[in-house]
């Protein structure tokens, strides 16, 4: 029981990151809703791991590799952002910058 | 096992020592890595030729407690090309990218950038577990969007965020799936998985991995972000970007929809694929015909020319696999990975040589360019011809075994899609062909070094030679192909 | 009991993830999702996977956070930091319910837990968290390519730097006034962060820890030793820097090799050598994470303070 809550406060977090993702049009907003939406579907894997007898160790060291990949890009990303701010001013994209 | 493990550790090193080395000893370390990885990947071939797929389970742990690696026929024929690709992508930045031309900065980044690609696409093509499908594919994400940036600009730089969103928008949805698959099945070796019982929720974890590998592969809708990234990059990242990235999610379509999961192809889905792709091949072809600058036409015509390869789907997938006609299908969609490949690559480096004579791509300013670069205009010219798929090339061959393969089948709808596509080809291809080898000119380039002018026209003879050289490949092709579709030989 | 304490947690992960994605202001969403990341931890926690907890603590709340907070400032400066307000959107918002049914649906879909049996391959691991087991041996290849994009990210991000600007010290310049809070705390905190992350990983081998986790603090430890000027801004034409940049996975890839060569075959341990080669592996790798997560965190070269 305890599994099925924290399984589906994944699914409800990745739908929140979906959401954020593309309702929200600055780009810091869209890095954080991609953690989102990567965090939620690692609690809903770490869940599923816990449901044998014992913990599975490899959804963990997924998991942990996957926080890593999350953390590069989130690097690369921001960076990008700063770099399109100071390129053209704004850190939208450019056909979603209009109503900033 | 010794070649498939060189293939997959020299660039790696080589990478390392690009980034670790003094500023004069890095291109030369480079260029070490970059023959020595080709030679590898020869080796590879011949091995793989000679005693069937090379099967290596990772530290001796066997799945599903480790990770298993194979090459195949189909990997060591994308390794090849990649290799070809990556020797003319290398010769060429040497004059366009080095740094006293291009600054220090693209002559430090550029190549541990197109090392690290390299490395992570040679472990994405044997790689048999889903999850470290997706760090290979995380990689060449990350090396690709810097190889958009890297100009500069700033169009690139928007270019590569709008890249970066879409394709980590496709890694989540690829994730979902492969978490889902694992929670169910416990592993995730593709060879395993393809002896598992089906569970409820497979078609669910089918359906986000396939639509996050759409996401990455571009495939009509989900194109936007190609044109402008691919024509953002300087032309030889243009080139592994547009013939190479593309691959690696289409290869990995390929594994879990005819390797891990067969069973759970529909006629229906099937379909779906195959319509997205004819759209892509109409949709690509319409706006690369409304473009006016070369880059772009080149960047446009990768969508539609990846569409053709989702014939595949209808035409070697599900209940038709075991049918005679699905190797020739089969073997034509990768017949056209690989000639798109080594022609796209080609025309870029084309297109490169352009800018760096004219520091333009505008078709306007290119008129009679052949008069004054004639190499460079006859490569152009013979990538066009495997992109068209006219006899002899690779790319004839490609679109020949799959209208072969639709006829056969009794699905004729298909083969107009490369019949029609190639008439789009050939109207948008015009358009540039015209312009350059018009007669009107006052051109004074700058002049290119033979050595550079060379390079495009290799890899573009290549494409038209895999296709008069066919039989080879098509047997090679054939070496671990998926079981139940090889019964049908 | 415990059921209502999970579910409070979850309820609260859920809000301020909800204030991530829709709060007022992006400074505050940086600050809530630093927030939510703790929370998760503390969530990783309650589901026994300690090893996850550390990292999300670490590295998702921490370092991202930290990420976000460093642009959020450059993007003040810049004066992009002001967002559009949310107005509703029901596309969006039928994706989102979709996905997030799908998801809920497939839990309970899932057919009984299998899982591949560990008990005979763990004591061959050389280590006795199994989760280290997991990373640094069985499936050492993920982690090593993982090692890779972290660098990979690093060297594009330096792409981002203008050219002008190549040679410069890395990251705006921070000027730590002497004798003041944040000069003694760089005095101070180092040796203990330095202690307390070779512990992590050397703890990892057996207990919660590892060279992701240990790496974290030594670049706190070092973020910190740069900013109060006790440590120079690093440039990228110090080779110093670089090969530290490449020497985990470089020995990494070495061993693995050496595997081939001598073992079962690439990345294979034999059994009775693999603890002092993990640990020498963690080693290096978390010196090469340290200093590569310092990296991406000072950002490219810049222009001596000045963004615009």
């Amino acid at each position: 029981m305890n599994l099925t809550v924290f399984a589906l406060t994944g699914a409800a977090l990745v739908g929140l990151g979906v959401y954020g993702l593309i309702a929200r049009v600055h780009m810091l907003r869209r890095i954080m809703a991609f953690n989102l939406i990567g965090s939620g579907l690692f609690l809903f894997f770490g869940a599923a791991g816990a449901r044998g007898v014992g913990l599975d160790p490899i959804p963990q060291a997924l998991i942990i590799t996957g926080i890593v990949v999350a953390l590069s890009a989130s690097a690369l990303a921001v960076g990008l952002v700063v770099a399109l701010a100071r390129s053209s001013g704004t850190a939208c994209l450019p056909d979603e910058a209009g109503d900033t | 096992m010794t070649a498939l493990i060189s293939w997959l550790v020299l660039p790696l090193f080589a990478a390392l020592a690009a980034i670790a080395l003094p500023s004069r000893a890095r291109l030369p370390a480079a260029l070490l890595g970059v023959g020595l990885t080709v030679v590898a990947s020869i080796w590879l071939t011949i091995e793989v030729w000679n005693t069937g797929a090379v099967t290596v389970s990772l530290g001796g742990w066997r799945p599903p407690i480790g990770i298993a690696l194979r090459a195949d026929g189909l990997g060591a024929a994308l390794g090849v090309m990649t290799a070809l690709v990556m020797v003319a992508v290398a010769l060429a930045a040497r004059h366009e990218l080095a740094a006293k031309v291009a600054g220090p900065r693209i002559g430090f980044g550029f190549w541990p950038l197109m090392l690290l690609l390299w490395a992570a696409l040679n472990a994405v093509y044997v790689a048999r577990d889903l999850f470290n499908l997706y760090v290979g594919l995380e990689l060449i994400t990350l090396t690709a969007v810097a190889l958009v940036a890297i100009s500069g600009k700033a169009a690139a730089i928007a270019a590569a965020l709008r890249y970066l969103l879409f394709a980590l928008a496709g890694s989540l949805l690829y994730l979902a799936g492969v978490v889902l698959t694992y929670a169910a099945h416990g592993t995730l070796d593709i060879s395993l998985l393809a002896a598992r019982t089906v569970a409820p929720g497979d078609a669910l974890a089918l359906g986000l991995m396939t639509a996050g590998l759409l996401v990455k592969t571009a495939l009509f809708p989900f194109h936007v972000w190609l044109p402008p990234a691919h024509s953002a990059a300087p032309a030889p990242a243009s080139a592994l970007l547009s013939a190479l990235v593309p691959k690696a999610s289409l290869l990995i379509l390929l594994r879990i929809w005819f390797e891990a999961m067969p069973e759970l192809a529909t006629p229906m889905t099937q379909s779906a694929l195959a319509s997205l792709g004819a759209l892509a091949v109409i949709w690509g072809g319409v706006l690369a015909l409304l473009q006016s600058r070369l880059k772009l036409i080149v960047a446009y015509s990768t969508v539609a020319q990846l569409g053709y390869i989702f014939l595949v789907f209808p035409l070697a997938g599900g209940d038709g696999a075991a049918q005679p006609w699905a190797a020739g299908a089969w073997t034509g969609a990768i017949f056209q990975m690989l000639a798109h490949g080594l022609a796209k690559a080609a025309m870029f480096l084309a297109a490169g040589i352009y800018i760096a004579a004219i520091g333009s791509d505008r078709l306007g300013d290119m008129r009679g360019l052949a008069r004054a670069l004639p190499m460079t205009g006859f490569a152009f010219a013979l990538a066009s011809i495997t992109l068209l798929g006219l006899p002899p090339s690779a790319g004839f061959t490609a679109k020949y075994l799959m209208m072969t393969a639709a006829f056969a089948s009794g699905q004729w709808a298909w083969a107009l899609v490369p019949a029609g596509g190639g008439l789009l080809a050939a109207a948008y291809l015009y358009r540039p062909l015209s312009a350059i080898f018009a007669r009107d000119t006052a051109l004074t380039p700058r002049p290119i070094p033979w050595a550079w002018q060379t390079v495009p026209l290799v890899l573009a003879a290549l494409s038209v030679a895999l296709g008069l050289l066919s039989s080879i490949p098509f047997e090679f092709l054939q070496i671990g192909r998926p079981e139940q579709a090889a019964e049908g030989l | 009991m415990s059921l209502v304490l999970d579910m409070a947690l979850c309820a609260l992960i859920l809000g301020v993830g909800l204030a991530t994605v829709a709060g007022h202001g992006v400074f505050r969403a940086v600050i809530f999702f630093i927030t939510y990341g703790l929370l998760l931890a503390i969530g990783w926690a309650r589901l026994g996977a300690y090893d996850v907890a550390l990292a999300e603590a670490a590295i998702s709340a921490g370092l991202t956070g930290v990420l976000l907070l460093a642009a959020h400032g450059r993007l003040r400066r810049l004066r992009a930091a002001e967002e559009a307000p949310l107005r509703p959107n029901l596309p969006a918002a039928l994706v989102a319910t979709g996905i997030a049914l799908a998801l809920g649906w497939a839990w309970f879909a899932l057919p009984d837990p299998t899982a591949p049996d560990l008990t005979a391959a763990l004591p061959q691991s050389g280590v006795g968290n199994p989760v280290t087991a997991v990373l640094l041996n069985f499936r050492a290849w993920d982690t090593l390519l993982e090692a890779i994009i972290l660098l990979a990210a690093l060297i594009g991000l330096w792409m981002l730097a203008r050219d002008r600007a190549w040679d410069n010290p890395l990251g705006l310049r921070y000027h730590a006034r002497a004798g003041g809070v944040m000069a003694s705390f760089g005095r101070v905190l180092p040796p203990i962060g330095l202690i307390f992350g070779i512990y992590l990983v050397w703890a990892g081998a057996e207990m919660t820890g590892g060279a992701f986790q240990g790496g974290t603090v030594l670049a706190a430890v070092c973020l910190v030793s740069i900013m109060a000027d006790v440590l120079p801004a690093p440039r990228i034409a110090q080779p110093a820097w670089r090969l530290a940049l490449v020497f985990g996975p470089g020995v990494f890839l070495l061993s693995g090799v050496a595997g081939a060569v001598f073992a079962q075959g690439f990345l294979a341990l034999p059994p009775e050598l693999a603890k002092p080669a993990i640990v020498t592996i963690e080693a290096a790798l978390t010196l090469s994470i340290a200093v590569t997560l310092v990296l991406l965190v000072i950002g490219p070269p810049d222009e001596g303070g000045q963004d615009a």
